[in-house]
């Protein structure tokens, strides 16, 4: 896992081009407007409007079944499970709306940087002031988790090259206490030098 | 209490580099049991490490900010999925569950404090992370997929043994943790008089 993760898909459509608060919203809404479809028309419906935006977006058929597939695991036993419950008609019905607000939310997630994300969190946080939470703060703390994902896979590397230089078998407690403690070592350095440059409050 | 002064720097490390942690315990691959709607995955160890370790502020916070980091795209959850249309599915009840089951499980280790009580823990972290955590699930099931009760609760139960045993190793993982790391866990003995004296 090196370079950069996230599932952001380069392009230049206009659903690219649309800011991220604005998508964000309209995932909201469409998410409510899921408990009005009631027909397995409504749902093809919901389902090709869906699709067509990925075509706008110029996402390729592959793309879209890579997204798609882990939830393969849980569609395909539900629909068994609901078909043969309360019949092809509901069945429809149900899953269709699954699929469809999924697709839609990795259509967003695929169109959108995780900065501009990150963004948009910050600014919903803004009206969180008053509570006392410092947006600025949330904004450092998600950044600072995004580089924590690669710096553990990093470190679970270092604790693993250790163990196995002293001939130790591989053992899943042997292996997460240093891992653990290693991580809580980075976060107390991590955490002077923040403090060493003005974050505490 | 001039020992650590608990700086807000600090916290604010520890809670980003554990939604690290449990991000990348969602890379490990998931056994996945069929008919069930939910992998059995590392994922869930680390919702009860977070809470076993940080204590229920740090660790329910590093779930949110865990999830925040799946909502905006990182594809960190059990399976490499992630991004806004895992909300959608039907696992939304074991997502919410995380930082609730850190919070809980963070409340009550806490609450014993220092030293770590390898039995206690345990109690804590079915509590937390296999009883919550999969009410909560089968909760969202039946929002979320339309199942019975009992068809969910079902779906449920493949999960619990695997749980059962992740509850165990995190509590020895916690407690060699916080062996290793001492400070996090509060004193049990309020009056460490005698500790300045020596200190």
């Amino acid at each position: 896992m090196t370079g950069p993760i996230g599932l952001y898909l380069p392009g230049r459509s206009v659903l690219h081009r649309l800011p991220a608060g604005a998508k964000l919203a309209a995932l909201v809404v469409a998410g409510a407007g899921s408990l009005f479809v009631r027909t397995p028309t409504q749902t093809g419906i919901a389902v090709a409007v869906v699709l067509l935006g990925y075509a706008v977006a110029r996402v390729s058929p592959r793309v879209i079944w890579t997204s798609f597939r882990p939830l393969l695991w849980v569609i395909v036993p539900l629909t068994v499970f609901q078909v043969v419950v309360v019949g092809w008609e509901k069945a429809m019905v149900i899953v269709g709306v699954i699929v469809a607000l999924v697709l839609l939310a990795n259509l967003v997630t695929l169109t959108t940087r995780t900065t501009d994300l990150v963004d948009v969190v910050v600014r919903v946080c803004e009206p969180l002031r008053v509570l006392g939470i410092n947006p600025e703060r949330v904004g450092l703390m998600l950044n600072l988790a995004i580089r924590g994902v690669p710096l553990m896979v990093e470190l679970a590397g270092q604790v693993r090259e250790a163990q196995l230089a002293r001939g130790h078998n591989v053992s899943a407690r042997a292996f997460a206490v240093p891992l653990i403690v290693g991580a809580l070592r980075r976060a107390d350095e991590l955490g002077d030098a923040l403090a060493a440059r003005g974050f505490d409050d | 209490m001039s020992r650590q002064t608990a700086s807000s720097s600090r916290d604010l490390a520890m809670v980003a580099i554990f939604a690290g942690i449990v991000g990348a315990l969602g890379l490990i691959p998931a056994v996945t049991a069929f008919g069930g709607a939910v992998p059995i995955t590392a994922q869930s160890l680390g919702v009860m490490l977070a809470g076993a370790i940080l204590g229920p502020r740090r660790g329910g916070l590093a779930l949110v900010v865990f999830l925040v980091l799946v909502a905006i795209g990182l594809p960190l959850l059990a399976g490499g999925r992630g991004g806004l249309g895992v909300f959608a599915g039907p696992s939304i009840g074991y997502l919410i569950g995380f930082p609730i089951c850190a919070f809980v499980i963070g409340a009550l280790t806490y609450a014993v404090g220092a030293p770590y009580r390898l039995s206690w823990g345990i109690v804590a972290n079915v509590v937390g992370g296999v009883v919550i955590m999969n009410v909560l699930g089968v909760v969202g099931m039946m929002l979320r997929a339309d199942l019975s009760l009992d068809a969910a609760t079902t779906a449920a139960l493949v999960f619990v043994p695997g749980d059962a045993i992740k509850a165990v190793i995190c509590a020895l993982v916690a407690r060699g943790v916080h062996a290793a790391y001492p400070g996090l866990l509060p004193e049990r003995r309020r009056r460490s008089e005698r500790h300045d004296a020596h200190a």
